[in-house]
């Protein structure tokens, strides 16, 4: 299907000011701001319990703000019910109607929206091509995978063709291979209709993977909004570089920007720690091991995970450190073996905490 | 090792067919007894179907059993129109409020419908007043009286479907929360409408003491009426009456059995290759 066949929509900008919302004494959200660019797909990515979900809900309306506003394009929407919002929503659990069959569901909205007949009948075959289930139109949810389920529910979404896309992780009920499968499926569509979507996840990779842009989340608020790589190379904050990817913590001392950190000295990214105590951010790629009778470290393990390979460490002065190498190299250290740690780097993020 | 297992089918079918037969004679004797009874000639043999022509010619009869009717048609719309809504509603957004809206409609089987009839009868003065004498303002009553059954129907069926994310992708979708209702809920929670809907006919085919002491005449109140005149009509009546709440329970069983029918025959399939399956329906 190409995509001059789709009738698509230019996608709008969404921006998300100042949220508030609290749950009998839990902030959910405490102010987030987030801006989505006409036609990007954003990912919201945090830790449990951040308020990923709670900021959906109120982007959709199927809940109220304390305080805030939403604004789709130039509209304000916070005060408008769900039904006049004109979004298209993919939940977490299975939400397809029971009692309706694949093509059934994918033309509920249109339905509601007095498209006629044949019109509706043909564009919902042409979303469920779209997701590559026009074979299965005529069955009942009972009788479809999880999988399928999912992608009936995102043609659904979409038949609309909504102003936004909102997907509150939509493939966590699945398993790990059709998950990357069908993630890819959703980056095509979305590419494909050019609609502005808010992808909620707490799967990193899906997040780093298919968005044009990630923001993650702390405590209801937002931390960084960035782009994968820069999210993964330049985190702007300790939780982010933390939360990101794998992460060494190595007490350090900083001198006027400068940190040393295992016998190498360094320039530090963040400005918030410019002399004393502070820890460094340290990648397990940035670290490299190396035996040798002199060195005063030692192995503790070596795991091969095929294109890379993980050696985790301890130094003389008894910090575990982890370590990546893509060699097949490193996965001929032994357990025990003397080894010297090297920092490949030349800037860090240091954290006074 | 099958032998004990032989000896255990036969002794349970035996016992099958001995509970059936029992429980059979059970029913169906008075049942048997009151169709004799009706159809008995006036000399005392011969047969006779004056009494079941009542039925359909005698004018206070007729009235009566039109009046249940309509009675029952107006108590279910009443039931679903009223509990439906509210069930929804309280499930989505009230959920603080659901044990007290429980209580509430499971009150009326705690009081004895004497009680009901006495506390409510000053009210149906002035319902009366308001909307005139006919018997079809019992409705109300009514409604109440079928609430605790209808409830659990109806609150078993919402149990076993995921309300909040259907009604949130229909919203989503651009429903109104009528069309949510209408579109969403209902449909799948058929067997329990359909259940809620036939206890509640048939509480209001046999009901009494409201209908009595509230002086309206439904078919029980004629029904008790010919007891003393007419003895014949009045167990024609009350046959007709039973028969017509079989009927209306057959087809329910049937209307579940093809929705259920529907969805299963879909899956066989995949229920086949289970080797477990098999052994289920084997
Ligand atoms: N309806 C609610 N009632 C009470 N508390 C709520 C409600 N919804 C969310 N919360 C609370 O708000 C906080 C944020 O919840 P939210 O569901 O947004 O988290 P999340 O980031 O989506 O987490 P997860 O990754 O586990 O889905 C949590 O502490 C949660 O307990
Ligand atoms: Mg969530």
């Amino acid at each position: 299907m190409s995509a001059s066949a789709l009738e698509t929509r230019e996608g709008v900008e969404v921006r998300l000011e100042g949220l508030h919302r609290e749950f009998s004494g839990v902030r959910a959200l405490d102010g987030l701001d987030l801006t989505l660019r006409p036609g990007e797909l954003v990912a919201l990515l945090g830790p449990s319990g951040c308020g990923k979900t709670t900021a959906l809900r109120l982007v959709a309306g199927l809940d109220d703000p304390d305080s805030g506003r939403v604004v789709v394009g130039d509209r304000d929407v916070t005060h408008v019910p769900a039904n006049r919002r004109d979004m298209g929503m993919v939940f977490q659990a299975y939400s397809l109607f029971p009692h309706l069959t694949a093509q059934q569901n994918v033309e509920f909205g249109l339905k509601l929206r007095r498209v006629d007949r044949s019109k509706r009948a043909g564009r919902a075959r042409q979303m469920l091509e779209l997701v590559g289930l026009a074979s299965q139109a005529d069955r009942f949810a009972s009788q479809l995978s999880g999988g399928q389920q999912q992608r009936v529910a995102l043609a659904r979404a979409l038949a609309i063709q909504p102003a936004v896309l909102l997907l509150d992780e939509p493939l966590s009920a699945l398993d790990a291979k059709v998950r990357a499968q069908l993630r890819d499926e959703i980056r095509r569509v979305q590419l494909e209709v050019g609609t502005t979507t808010l992808f909620v996840t707490h799967d990193q990779e899906e997040a780093l993977s298919i968005s044009d842009r990630v923001g993650v989340m702390n405590q209801g608020r937002l931390e960084q909004l960035a782009p994968p790589e820069e999210l993964y190379t330049a985190p702007s904050t300790a939780f982010v570089a933390a939360f990101v990817g794998l992460m060494n913590r190595i007490p350090c001392r900083v001198e006027a920007g400068r940190a040393s950190v295992l016998g190498a000295t360094v320039r530090v990214t963040d400005r918030s720690v410019t002399s004393g105590e502070g820890i460094a951010m340290v990648r397990p790629e940035q670290l490299v091991v190396e035996a040798s009778d002199a060195g005063s470290a030692e192995v503790l393990q070596v795991s091969f995970l095929g294109s890379v390979t993980h050696v985790r460490v301890r130094t003389a002065d008894g910090h575990e450190l982890l370590s990546q190498a893509n060699g097949a190299e490193a996965a001929r250290l032994t357990v025990h073996t003397p080894v010297r740690v090297r920092l490949v780097a030349d800037q860090l993020l240091v954290s006074s905490d | 090792m099958t032998l004990p297992r032989q000896r255990r089918a036969r002794r349970q079918r035996a016992f099958r067919i001995v509970t059936f037969v029992v429980l059979g004679a059970f029913f169906l004797i008075p049942l048997v007894s009151m169709v004799d009874f009706s159809t008995r000639g006036t000399a005392g043999s011969g047969r006779t179907g004056e009494a079941w022509g009542a039925l359909l010619h005698d004018p206070e009869l007729t009235a009566a059993i039109i009046t249940s009717l309509e009675l029952a048609a107006l108590t279910v719309i009443g039931m679903v129109l009223l509990l439906v809504p509210t069930m929804v509603w309280v499930r989505l957004r009230v959920q603080w409020a659901a044990r007290m809206v429980e209580f509430l409609c499971l009150l009326p089987l705690t009081i004895p419908a004497l009680v009901i009839v006495v506390g409510i009868a000053p009210v149906y003065a002035w319902v009366t007043y308001f909307l005139g004498g006919s018997a079809l303002t019992l409705t109300f009553a009514y409604v109440v009286l079928v609430l605790p059954y209808a409830f659990r129907s109806l609150d078993a069926g919402l149990s076993a479907i995921d309300l909040t994310t259907l009604s949130e992708a229909a919203r989503s979708l651009g429903a109104g929360w009528f069309t949510v209702i209408a579109r969403v809920v209902v449909p799948n929670i058929v067997s329990a409408l359909l259940s809620a809907a036939f206890i509640s006919v048939a509480l209001v085919l046999g009901e009494f003491t409201f209908a009595s002491l509230l002086h309206y005449d439904n078919l029980q109140v004629v029904i008790a009426f010919f007891g003393k005149s007419n003895a014949k009509v009045s167990v024609s009546a009350s046959l007709a009456a039973l028969i017509f709440g079989f009927v209306l329970l057959l087809l329910l069983s049937l209307l579940g059995r093809g929705r259920k029918g529907r969805r299963t025959t879909a899956i066989e399939p995949l229920a086949v290759t289970t080797p477990a399956g098999k052994e289920v329906k084997g």
